[in-house]
C-alpha cells in the first residue's frame, strides 16, 4: 500500500478544482454520455475499450469505470490459487480492500498519467452516480441527472440518486429499486459507522480501508456473515455499494470541511476509492441489466438480483485466493500505465459478452460464469486387439483470456482424462476440494469394444462413456479453482500430453473399492472424532442417505430403460408381423391400411429407442454421475476428517512434550530443558497451524459441498426440462403419426 | 358378422345386440357371468347368471344340430379359452389378450360371442340359445359329453386329412388362404400382446421411479435443498404422469386392435374347423364313391345309397360354407376396420392428453428459475 500511499494525494488537489469543471463538464456531456454508456456497455463494449482508451481518456471516462471494477475480479482470477477460507472471510476482504485500493490507485494513476488534469477521482464518483441515475431513470434524464450534479452538495447527491431510484415511477425500475429501497435504510449506519473512521485521519493506513469495510459488513451482513459468499450475496452487494454510494459523500463533506488540511484530506479520498470502485461495479452492472430490461418487459425482478448475485460470488469467491492476486496488485500499479490500460482491457474482454448472455438466457443463470464449453467428440478407436484404445477429440470454445485462443482441439485417449484427474484429486483433494470424478474404468465394457464388432451394446457403450466424459471436464472447467490449474489447462491446450501412468489403480472395481475405502475410513474416524460442528455431522449424513437413493434410483431408471428397449423391439417385431398380414390380406383396402400400420409401427419403434436413449442419457447417466460425485464429496469430506487428525495427533504430541518438560522440570535437568523447551515451541506453532488447516479444509469443504449441491439443483432442473421438452416432442410426433393413419383406417370399409 | 336377413331374429326373444356381459362374480374357482339382454317384446330385459360351464353347454347344442342340413358348413363363432382364476402362465399364454386386467376383455369376448351366436341365421334358431339366455334356471350343469368336434381327436385327424385336395378351386383357395391369414394374424396377436405387456412393465417402472424420487426430498429449511426436494416432487408427478399415459396406451391397445387381432384370430380358427369338417365330408364322400366302383353288385344298391347321402350332406355342407365364407369375408374386414379406428382415435386422444400434460409440466419447471 506504500505505492497508494504515495501516489494519491497527485491528483487530489486537481480533483478539488476539478469538482465544478466536472459537473459542467458531466452536464454538458448528458446526453453523449448516455448514449455512450448504454451503447457501449450494451452493445460493443469491446471495441471501444480496446481502442481508444488510451488516447482518449477524457472522453472515455464510462468506459474506463466500467473496466475498473471489472478487470479487478478478472485479473484476481487468472492469479488464481485454491486457498480460501471463510474464515479468512474478513481477511479476505480485507486485502481485498487493499487490493482494490491499489487497483484504483492504479486507475488513476494511469488517468492521470495519460489525462492529466481530469480529475480522476472525483470525476469517477461523479460518474458512477451519473451512471446509477442515467440508466435508471433514462426519461428523466435532464431533470434527475443534472440536478443533484450540479448542485453537488455532498448530502444531496448522496440521497438524490437513492430517493431517485425509490421514487421512480417507472415500473422496470421501481423493481430494481426494491432492493435498493431496502437496502438503503441499512446504508445511513454504515455511512455513520464511517465517519469517525475517517475522522480518525489515520488515512494512509491499509487498515484505515479494511476498517471501513470491515463496519459495513460487520453492521449489515453480519446477520449471516458465513452465507455472506454463497448464501445471500445481493444484499451484501447491493449493500455495499450502496453503502458506498452514501459513503461517498462523507469523505467529499470532509474534504470541504479540511480544504486547508490537503493532504489529511487525501486520506479520505482514498478511503472512498475502494468504495468508488464497488459502487462502480454496482453502478455498471446496473446499467446493463437495467438496459436490458426495459427490453424484455424486465419481468424478473428477482433475477436482476440473481445476476448480481452471481456477479457478486465469482468477484467475491476469486478473490479469496490470495497470494498470487496479491502480487499482480501491487505489480500493476507500478507497471507503466500504457502497458496495463490494453491488457486492462482485454481482460475485460470476456465480460461484456457474459453480460450479453445474461440477456438472453434468463433461464440458465449462472451459465456463463465461466466463458468456457468443452466438448468431447469422435471416439476412434486406435490400434487392434487388446492394445487398442479409444480416443477422443477435446475441443474447447472459450473467450476467456488465459487461453492463446478462442478454440482449440486435442486428441486424448481415455488414460489421460484418468491422468487428469489424479494429478488433481492429488493436488486438490487434501484442501477439501470436491474435484468430479471421471467415468471409470470400465474392463468388460472396453473389452467388448475392442474385440466386438460394431453392435449396438459397444456404440452405446462408446456414447455413454463419451457423454461422461464431456460432462466431466465441463465440471472441472466449471470449478473456479480447478479451471485455474496448469494441468487442465494443458490438458485442454497441449498437443502432446506426456502418458499418464498407473491409472490402472482406477480400473473398474479397483474405484470402486477406493470410494468404499474412504467411506469405511471416513465411519471409523467418524466414531473417534467427536464432531464439533453439527453442520458436517448433518451433512454426511445427508450425503450418504441421498447416495443411496441415487443409486436405488439409477436401478430404476436402468430398469425403465431395459422396459423402453423391449418395448422397442417388441414394436419392431409387431410391425413386421402387421405387415406380413397386410401382405397375406386378400382384402385390398385392408391390406393396404395394415402395411400402414406397419410402417407406423417401424416409426414408432423409432420413437421409442429415442426415447430409451433420452431415458439413459438425461436420468441414468446423470444419476450415475451424481453417483460418482457423492463418492468425491465423501473423499473432501475425508481430506477434512484427516486434517483433523492430523491436528488431534500434533496436540497429543504437544501434551507429551509439556509432560517431558515438566518432568524434567522435576528431575532438575537443565541442559536438556531447553531442548525440551524448543520443541514445545516447534510444536505449538505445528498446532496452530494444523488447526488453522483444519479450519480451511473445513470451510472449503462446508463451500464446496453448497456449491455442489447448488449445482445439483440447477443441473437437475435443466436435464428435466430437456427431457421434458424431448417426450413432448416424441409425443408430438406420435400425434402426427395417428393422425395420419386414422383416415388409411377410416379408408378400408 | 350380423347383417344377415333380420326375419330369424324373430326366434329370438331378446335383441342380438343388446346382450351384454355386465359383471362377473368370482366364488372360489368358479366364475359367474351376468348377462342381461333387451326383450324384444318391448320394456324389460332378461338378466340370468351363466358359468363357463354353461357357455360351453350352449355351444355343444349348437355344434350336434343333427336336424339342420349343412350345420358342418356353419362357421361357429368361437368360444374363448376357460379362463382360470389362478391362472397358471401356461393358461395365461392360452388365452392371451383375454387374460389381461381384470377380466373386462374376457367378458368383451364372451359377449361378443354371445351376441354373434344371436345374430347368426341358423344358430340362433336353436331352442338352446333362447333357454340360455332368458331361462333362470342354469341349463348346462351337468357334464357334457364330448363329441366329435372335440378340439384334441380333430388335432389328430388333421394331420392325415388337412392336406387333402378339394375338388372345388375356390375351396382349394380359401383352405390355402386361410392357412396364412391365421398364422399370420396369430403371430400378429402375440407379437401385439408382448408390446401390451411391455407396455404394462414400463408403466410399473415408472411408478417405482415416481415413488422412489418422493423419498430423495429432504427435509429442511435450506432453500437450496427446498429447491431441489421441489424438483424432485415435480419430477415425480411428471413420471407419474407418464405412468398414466402408457397405462392408458396399453389399455387402449387390449381393448381396441387387442381385442379385434384376437377375435380375428379366434375366428380364423373357426374357419379353419368348418373347412376342415368339410374336407372331412369331402374325404367321406371320395370314399364313398370308391366304394360304389369297387363294390359287388349285391352291395352297390346299397353303397349307392351312402354315396347320395354324402352327395347330398357334401353340397348342404359346401353350400352353407360358401355363404358363411362370403359373410365372413365381409365381417371380419368391418370388425379389423373398427378395431382399427376405434385404435387409432384412443391413441390420438391419450396423445394429445398426454401432450398437454407433458405441456403443462414443461412449464411448471421452466417457471422454476
Amino acid at each position: 500500500m506504500a505505492t497508494s500511499s504515495e501516489r494519491s494525494p497527485p491528483p487530489f488537489p486537481d480533483s478539488e478544482d476539478q469538482d465544478v469543471l466536472d459537473a459542467e463538464e458531466v452536464r454538458g456531456r448528458d446526453s453523449d454520455e448516455d448514449e455512450d454508456l448504454f451503447g457501449s456497455t450494451s452493445t460493443s463494449p469491446v471495441t471501444e475499450m480496446d481502442t481508444t482508451p488510451t488516447s482518449d481518456v477524457s472522453m472515455k471516462p464510462p468506459s474506463d469505470i466500467m473496466n475498473d471494477p471489472l478487470i479487478e475480479p478478472m485479473s484476481s482470477q487468472t492469479g488464481n490459487k485454491p486457498a480460501s477460507e471463510p474464515s479468512d472471510d474478513f481477511f479476505d476482504l480485507t486485502n481485498n480492500v487493499s487490493v482494490v485500493a491499489a487497483a484504483a490507485t492504479k486507475s488513476d494513476d494511469f488517468v492521470d498519467i495519460l489525462g492529466s488534469e481530469t480529475g480522476a477521482q472525483r470525476g469517477e464518483v461523479v460518474k458512477a452516480d451519473v451512471t446509477v441515475e442515467a440508466t435508471i431513470d433514462r426519461s428523466e434524464v435532464t431533470a434527475g441527472v443534472i440536478d443533484p450534479l450540479s448542485q453537488q452538495e455532498a448530502k444531496q447527491t448522496s440521497t438524490a440518486p437513492v430517493i431517485d431510484l425509490s421514487g421512480d415511477s417507472q415500473p422496470v425500475t421501481s423493481k430494481i429499486a426494491d432492493p435498493l429501497v431496502a437496502l438503503f435504510s441499512d446504508a445511513p449506519p454504515a455511512a455513520e459507522a464511517k465517519k469517525p473512521s475517517s475522522a480518525n485521519v489515520d488515512l494512509f493506513d491499509d487498515e484505515e480501508g479494511s476498517d471501513i469495510f470491515a463496519e459495513p459488513l460487520q453492521t449489515k451482513p453480519a446477520k449471516q456473515p458465513q452465507k455472506s459468499l454463497f448464501g445471500e450475496p445481493d444484499e451484501d452487494v447491493f449493500g455495499e455499494p450502496l453503502g458506498a454510494i452514501s459513503k461517498k459523500p462523507v469523505p467529499k463533506e470532509l474534504k470541504e470541511k479540511s480544504v486547508t488540511t490537503k493532504v489529511t484530506a487525501g486520506g479520505p479520498l482514498q478511503d472512498s476509492k475502494p468504495a468508488d470502485i464497488f459502487s462502480q461495479a454496482a453502478a455498471s452492472t446496473p446499467s446493463v441489466t437495467s438496459t436490458v430490461n426495459p427490453k424484455t418487459n424486465g419481468v424478473h425482478s428477482e433475477e436482476d438480483g440473481d445476476i448480481f448475485a452471481a456477479e457478486a460470488t465469482v468477484e467475491l469467491s476469486l478473490d479469496s485466493p490470495r497470494n498470487e492476486r496479491k502480487k499482480e496488485a501491487t505489480a500493476k500499479p507500478s507497471a507503466p500505465a500504457p502497458t496495463s490500460l490494453p491488457a486492462a482491457a482485454s481482460l475485460a474482454k470476456p465480460q461484456p459478452p457474459a453480460l450479453e448472455e445474461l440477456e438472453e438466457e434468463e433461464e440458465e443463470e449462472e451459465e456463463d460464469k465461466f466463458d468456457i464449453f468443452v466438448s468431447v467428440k469422435d471416439p476412434e478407436k486406435i490400434g487392434d486387439g487388446m492394445n487398442a484404445y479409444m480416443a477422443y477429440k477435446v475441443s474447447t470454445q472459450t473467450t476467456l483470456p488465459m487461453f492463446r485462443n478462442k478454440t482449440f482441439t486435442v486428441r486424448r485417449r481415455f488414460s489421460d482424462f484418468l491422468g487428469l484427474y489424479e494429478k488433481l484429486s492429488e493436488k486438490h483433494g487434501p484442501n477439501g476440494f470436491i474435484v468430479p470424478p471421471p467415468p471409470e474404468k470400465s474392463l468388460l465394457g472396453m473389452t467388448k469394444v475392442k474385440v466386438g464388432k460394431e453392435d449396438s451394446s459397444s456404440t452405446d457403450f462408446v456414447e455413454r462413456r463419451r457423454g461422461a466424459l464431456e460432462r466431466y471436464l465441463q465440471r472441472v472447467v466449471n470449478h473456479p479453482s480447478l479451471l485455474q490449474d496448469p494441468d487442465v489447462r494443458e490438458f485442454l491446450e497441449r498437443e502432446e500430453l506426456p502418458r499418464a501412468v498407473s491409472t490402472q489403480a482406477l480400473s473398474g472395481a479397483g474405484f470402486l473399492k477406493m470410494i468404499n475405502k474412504a467411506t469405511d475410513a471416513v465411519s471409523k474416524m467418524t466414531i473417534k472424532m467427536n464432531e464439533s460442528d453439527v453442520w458436517f455431522e448433518e451433512k454426511l449424513q445427508e450425503v450418504e442417505s441421498a447416495d443411496q437413493q441415487f443409486r436405488k434410483l439409477h436401478a430404476l431408471v436402468e430398469s425403465l430403460v431395459v422396459h423402453r428397449k423391449e418395448l422397442s423391439l417388441n414394436t419392431a417385431s409387431f410391425a413386421k408381423s402387421a405387415a406380413m398380414l397386410g401382405s397375406a390380406e386378400d382384402n385390398t383396402a385392408l391390406s393396404r391400411a395394415l402395411s400402414q400400420l406397419a410402417e407406423v409401427e417401424d416409426k414408432m419403434e423409432q420413437l421409442h429407442q429415442e426415447q430409451a436413449a433420452s431415458d439413459t442419457f438425461t436420468f441414468a447417466e446423470m444419476i450415475a454421475d451424481y453417483i460418482r460425485l457423492l463418492g468425491a464429496v465423501r473423499g473432501s469430506f475425508d481430506h477434512r476428517m484427516k486434517a483433523w487428525q492430523r491436528w488431534q495427533d500434533a496436540q497429543s504430541m504437544l501434551q507429551k512434550k509439556r509432560e517431558t518438560e515438566a518432568k524434567l522440570l522435576w528431575a532438575n535437568k537443565p541442559d536438556k530443558l531447553q531442548l525440551a523447551k524448543e520443541e514445545i515451541a516447534e510444536w505449538e506453532a505445528k498446532v496452530t497451524q494444523y488447526e488453522r488447516d483444519f479450519e480451511r479444509v473445513s470451510a472449503t469443504v462446508r463451500k464446496e459441498v453448497i456449491r455442489f449441491e447448488r449445482e445439483k439443483t440447477k443441473n437437475c432442473k435443466r436435464q428435466v426440462i430437456t427431457y421434458l421438452e424431448c417426450l413432448l416432442q416424441s409425443q408430438q410426433q406420435l400425434i402426427k403419426y395417428w393422425e395420419a393413419f386414422l383416415p388409411e383406417a377410416k379408408a378400408i370399409a | 358378422m350380423m347383417e344377415e336377413v333380420k326375419e330369424t331374429a324373430s326366434v329370438l326373444s331378446v335383441h342380438d345386440d343388446s346382450i351384454k356381459v355386465t359383471e362377473v362374480l368370482k366364488e372360489g374357482d368358479t366364475l359367474t357371468f351376468i348377462i342381461v339382454s333387451q326383450k324384444l317384446s318391448g320394456t324389460g330385459e332378461y338378466h340370468v347368471d351363466r358359468t363357463y360351464e354353461d357357455f360351453e353347454w350352449l355351444q355343444q347344442h349348437l355344434f350336434s344340430q343333427g336336424d339342420v342340413p349343412g350345420i358342418q358348413g356353419v362357421i361357429f363363432p368361437p368360444l374363448p379359452a376357460k379362463p382360470q382364476v389362478n391362472a397358471s402362465p401356461r393358461s395365461i399364454k392360452q388365452l392371451g389378450f383375454l387374460a389381461l386386467g381384470e377380466c373386462q376383455p374376457y367378458c368383451k369376448a364372451l359377449e361378443t360371442f354371445l351376441q354373434q351366436v344371436a345374430a347368426h341365421s341358423i344358430l340362433s334358431k336353436n331352442k338352446a340359445v333362447e333357454v340360455f339366455l332368458t331361462s333362470s334356471d342354469p341349463p348346462g350343469r351337468q357334464k357334457v359329453k364330448k363329441n366329435i368336434f372335440n378340439r384334441l381327436s380333430q388335432a389328430v385327424e388333421e394331420m392325415r386329412k388337412e392336406g387333402h385336395k378339394d375338388v372345388d378351386e375356390f375351396f382349394q383357395n380359401e383352405r390355402d388362404h386361410n392357412l396364412i391369414l391365421t398364422g399370420c394374424t396369430k403371430t400378429a396377436a402375440e407379437k401385439f400382446l408382448d408390446v401390451v405387456a411391455t407396455e404394462q412393465k414400463i408403466a410399473v417402472a415408472c411408478g417405482h421411479f415416481s415413488t422412489a424420487l418422493h423419498l430423495c426430498v429432504e427435509p429442511g429449511e435450506d432453500p437450496d435443498k427446498q429447491a431441489f426436494s421441489r424438483v424432485c416432487v415435480k419430477l415425480s408427478e411428471v413420471f407419474e404422469s407418464i405412468k398414466k399415459n402408457m397405462t392408458s396406451v396399453a389399455e387402449n391397445n387390449v381393448n381396441t386392435l387387442g381385442l379385434g387381432l384376437d377375435l380375428e384370430s379366434r375366428y380364423q380358427e373357426a374357419e379353419r374347423e368348418m373347412l376342415f369338417r368339410r374336407t372331412c365330408k369331402l374325404v367321406e364322400l371320395e370314399n364313398a364313391q370308391r366304394n360304389v366302383e369297387k363294390a359287388k353288385p349285391v352291395k352297390k344298391a346299397a353303397m349307392e345309397e351312402v354315396k347320395k347321402a354324402a352327395e347330398t350332406e357334401f353340397e348342404h355342407t359346401s353350400g352353407v360354407a360358401k355363404q358363411e365364407i362370403a359373410r365372413f369375408q365381409g365381417a371380419r374386414v368391418e370388425m379389423l376396420q373398427q378395431a382399427l379406428v376405434g385404435w387409432c382415435e384412443k391413441q390420438l386422444l391419450t396423445a394429445k392428453e398426454s401432450a398437454d400434460q407433458f405441456n403443462q409440466h414443461l412449464e411448471v419447471f421452466r417457471g422454476m428459475a
